[in-house]
């Protein structure tokens, strides 16, 4: 909808209320992480005392650590991939078990996480990899890179292929092509998809909790456990700190890319007045 | 230094039985699918020469010049360069470069990097390559802009990159794909000059695809008119204008009346031709025409006269009504519905201020022409 | 290099190198074997080893299965062993109420939850694709950031506020508008404002998508061919909204039925779902043949939704081209 007509108070009303739900759980929680009272619905006072506890949960550190490795590892395996299942897709249009290539690229996107987790722990069982660090991140890597060739085909899509033409053309091989042109062109999409595998790794309690086994505790995993037993000042702590990782990271990402976007549009301008 | 006119005026290869062809397509054919896209194609391109591939979406001239390219390769057929086969030959091992109708400009390069890609392929020493960026962005007057990325260039600066790009590697063709479609009208026409020029200076063969035939009319030594995959006709723009070989040429190129009729008489060259209503029209050139044969009759618009009064020395005239009148300012376009019901364009151009044989709508109105002014079609 | 190559006439010189074809052969099959193996492997080979255990009886044993079906004993064994799998968990399914009403309260939770989740999100997204265009970058934005932050973080906040002393009956109270604290958690209100709530982003996106690229003359055409607002909302941007809300709800639904982490921690144990019921088949009564009986189930019940979403995605990236 094209029109910067005036915006009508029935859109504005059901955009601020929207926000509203999405956001005011978050901003509780955040809140309450620094209440002074251990009852974590009663506000006691201003307190980061559970900010200094947090960082002697030595059990909680541990989870961290394991969880940003697996991570790292995951979407790092994930972005390669992923961005090579979406080359096939957009690339190759006819190969044996095209269908069954793309059932199992989107399939992963909405499958229930029981499933996954359920079928990718029996598989390590009757393959005897025993359970721990590298099953949770082989694990991560299978559902992740199905987001990443999606982030990524969607970008592919898009693609001008007369710029691969335009190489060949000009004496480049295939190969060099890719790495000389494909490649540095959808690198942000490429990026997207890193950062969005790395995410859905660090948030992910139940494939964890499967596939996991005995030194490898996700924090998700010991937050869950922690969770189960009642709220906690310490959990909203340890929440408030990832979510402001994550929020610190997408905004400077969003903010570097409307910057390039809008020194992009200045540069288009002023090169239309020559 | 010779003038251009000079040049092209003497520049008629394909009348020297002796000239051997540059380019070759020899009985081409091209499927996608169960799709013909090119059928059974031969045509024959000399050296320097600037050759334009006219047609509308569709006809095939884009997937001709894409299997020069290299791009696609021939269901059937051959094509020759230069005296080789190019079958087989991938796309960066041929000696022919493309400028592209999106211009294909590598958008995380800049301006220099862009042109220096060709040249860096085939293993340029550094300081060669430097050198010839410097000059190509010298010929098309872009120094200025050589650290620049194509997002900070206007339309007119990219396409011109895309040309010093194209032309950097020294290819033995340049294949143009609608090079000036993305331009606006003044600075197409600025551009096909420009084009023209560069060719000259260069010495290549540029084979052009375009739709817009004024363009092709305007630069090309020769046209050929493409349609359903075929050529239709190869002539040189003012051939293809005046002397058309078929009907479809005849009403791709131009405005164009057709009167269809039987060849009544023939003798030596002239014949005569009559409508199927009783109108008669004599003409000098009529070709190929066998008596008693169905053929068409082609006149341009601006070939026929109209006045209020038959015109006494008139060996063609035929009276109507006029239906419509279109002020175009330097011409007047008379549409003029004849007794027998067909619908004639005449124009007029404008040479006074004031029309001396003023002509209004529903006036009675008389059309004439020379009997050498058409052509008489038999396909 | 190309130029030289071909005046020389050197017909060897021209065509592709050999170490060069193979180069490109191999790369262009590497695109496609190593990820279609990775899936095969990680994705499609899991499922037939759940459906195989889903036919043996649960022991005492590590893995705690039998048969194991192994070539132990060789081919003989094998077949021995195989002849051991029967169909028994799934008898055992449809006589056990606990299953059956597990699998029927999880697709209707869910598909209430869909239509909830469309009801929120709708105006919404219809809300961002009216906003000033200089806006809808940021609002996009602030719709995608719930979703980059823990699903888990996001539920757990929710237990605070809707616990019988939190956040909500403390306001409600104050306010003055009820007298005893209102019991939500633990019942299904919860589960239904957990799932609306965390799968908001993905219904929300697909409708705003849909809805901003649609051309606001279409309406401006619409109301001068008489068309009231309202009419045209129903005659016009609803219909071309389909696509968009078709895909929400996929989104929404097929996960929603297999959810664990909302009914864990706001349903309780009150509340009865597939995916928890599995959980605690797996984890708790550690009996893992009736759990991956239950999970070829629950992918039969979905095979549906999830094969309509890959045509969806299949079309939507075709018409992308």
């Amino acid at each position: 909808m094209n029109s910067t007509g005036t915006w009508s108070r029935f859109n504005i009303t059901a955009v601020t209320l929207g926000f509203a739900f999405l956001y005011l759980p978050i901003v509780l929680l955040v809140v309450f992480s620094f209440n002074a009272s251990k009852l974590v619905t009663v506000w006691g006072g201003f307190s980061t005392k559970w900010y200094v506890s947090l960082f002697h949960n030595q059990g909680l550190m541990d989870a961290a650590w394991v969880t940003i490795r697996v991570g790292l590892i995951s979407a790092t395996a994930a972005t390669v991939l992923g961005t090579l299942g979406a080359l096939a897709l957009t690339r190759y249009t006819r190969f044996r078990g095209r269908m069954l290539f793309s059932g199992m690229i989107f399939a992963p996107l909405v499958m229930p996480d029981v499933i996954t987790g359920l079928s990718l722990l029996l598989l390590f069982v009757a393959v005897g990899f025993d359970r721990g660090f590298y099953t949770v991140t082989l694990a991560h890597i299978t559902f992740t890179m199905c987001f990443v060739a999606v982030v990524v085909q969607s970008r592919l899509v898009t693609f001008d292929r007369s710029l691969e033409e335009a190489a060949m053309d000009l004496g480049a091989p295939p190969v060099k092509t890719f790495f000389q042109i494909t490649l540095p062109v959808i690198a942000p999409a490429i990026v997207s998809g890193w950062m969005l595998a790395f995410t859905l790794s660090l948030d992910d309690l139940v494939v964890a909790s499967f596939t996991s086994g005995p030194g490898a505790t996700t924090l998700p995993m010991k937050i869950y456990s922690q969770v189960r037993l009642g709220v906690t000042p310490e959990i909203n702590a340890a929440c408030t700190i990832l979510i402001a990782l994550v929020a610190t990271g997408v905004l400077i990402a969003s903010v570097a890319n409307k910057r390039r976007e809008v020194q992009r549009l200045r540069d288009e301008q002023a090169a239309q007045r020559g | 230094m010779k003038s251009l006119g000079s040049i092209r005026r003497a520049f008629a290869p394909w009348n020297d039985p002796g000239a051997k062809p540059y380019i070759h397509f020899d009985r081409v054919t091209k499927k996608f699918g169960d799709f013909t896209a090119v059928n059974d194609l031969s045509l024959a391109i000399y050296e320097r020469e600037f050759f334009a591939l006219l047609g509308a979406s569709g006809c095939g001239k884009s997937t001709l010049l894409r299997m020069l390219a290299g791009f696609e390769e021939p269901t059937s057929g051959r094509i020759m360069l230069d005296g080789q086969d190019l079958a087989g030959i991938p796309p960066y091992r041929r000696p022919v470069n493309m400028m592209f109708q999106s211009y294909a400009l590598f958008p995380h390069m800049s301006v220099e990097k862009n042109i220096a890609f060709g040249l860096k392929q085939e293993g340029m020493p550094k300081a060669d390559v430097e050198k010839r960026v410097t000059e190509m962005l010298k010929l098309v007057k872009l120094e200025p802009f050589a650290k620049r990325k194509p997002h900070q260039l206007s339309g007119g600066q990219r396409q011109r990159v895309a040309l010093a790009r194209s032309v950097a590697k020294r290819p033995k063709v340049l294949l143009l794909d609608e090079p000036l479609g993305a331009l606006d009208k003044k600075l197409r026409e600025e551009t096909q000059f420009e084009l023209m020029d560069l060719q000259q200076e260069l010495g290549l063969t540029f084979v052009v695809v375009t739709h817009d035939q004024e363009e092709a009319m305007t630069m090309a030594d020769r046209i050929a008119i493409m349609d359903k995959g075929q050529v239709m006709q190869v002539a040189t723009p003012a051939e293809v204008y005046e002397a058309p070989a078929s009907r479809f040429v005849a009403g791709f190129v131009g405005n164009v009346n057709m009167f269809e009729g039987k060849v009544a008489e023939r003798s030596g060259n002239s014949a005569r031709i009559t409508g199927g209503t009783g109108a008669e029209i004599t003409v000098e050139n009529a070709g190929e025409a066998v008596k008693d044969t169905e053929v068409s009759f082609a006149i341009r618009p601006e070939k026929i006269r109209i006045s209020s009064k038959r015109p006494a020395d008139a060996i063609n005239a035929l009276q109507g009504e006029v239906y419509d009148i279109a002020y175009l300012g330097d011409m007047t376009v008379y549409h003029v519905r004849l007794d027998d019901g067909q619908m004639v364009r005449a124009a007029t151009m404008n040479a006074t201020r004031v029309a001396d044989d003023p002509l209004t709508w529903d006036d009675r109105a008389w059309i004439s022409f020379r009997p050498d002014a058409g052509v008489v079609l038999t396909r | 290099m190309a130029n030289a190559a071909l005046s020389s006439r050197d017909a060897d010189a021209v065509a592709q190198s050999l170490p060069e074809r193979l180069a490109g052969a191999v790369f262009s099959r590497l695109v496609i074997i190593v990820p279609y193996l990775w899936l095969l492997f990680f994705f499609l080979v899991p499922f037939l080893i759940v459906f195989k255990i889903s036919l043996s009886t649960t022991a005492i044993a590590m893995p705690p299965y039998t048969p194991v079906l192994d070539f132990a004993d060789g081919l003989a064994g094998f077949v021995a062993q195989a002849k051991e799998l029967s169909f028994d968990n799934y008898v055992w399914l449809t006589q056990d109420p606990l299953y059956y009403t597990a699998y029927l309260t999880s697709v209707m939770v869910a598909a209430v939850s869909t239509v909830l989740t469309l009801l929120v999100g709708y105006p919404i997204a219809y809300g961002m694709a009216r906003a000033p265009a200089a806006l809808r970058p940021t609002l996009l934005m602030l719709v995608i950031l719930p979703f980059w932050t823990s699903f888990l973080i996001r539920v757990y906040a929710w237990i605070g506020i809707l616990k019988p002393e939190g956040l909500l009956n403390q306001a409600l109270m104050g306010v003055g508008i009820i007298d005893s604290p209102l019991i939500i958690i633990n019942t299904y209100t919860a589960v239904f404002i957990g799932i609306v709530y965390s799968y908001l982003p993905f219904m929300v996106l697909p409708l705003y998508s849909s809805l901003e690229k649609m051309d606001n003359s279409l309406i401006e055409a619409a109301q001068d061919l008489g068309c009231p607002p309202i009419t045209a909302f129903w005659k016009i941007t609803f219909p071309l909204s389909i696509p968009g809300i078709v895909a929400g709800c996929l989104l929404v639904f097929i996960p929603a039925v297999g959810e664990f982490v909302i009914p864990d921690l706001l349903g309780g144990s009150q509340t009865l779902m597939i995916g928890k019921t599995l959980w605690t088949e797996f984890f708790s009564n550690r009996d893992w043949p009736v759990s991956s009986a239950v999970a070829v189930i629950l992918l039969l019940i979905l095979i549906v939704p999830i094969v309509i979403f890959q045509n969806a995605q299949a079309r939507a990236q075709e018409a992308g081209r």
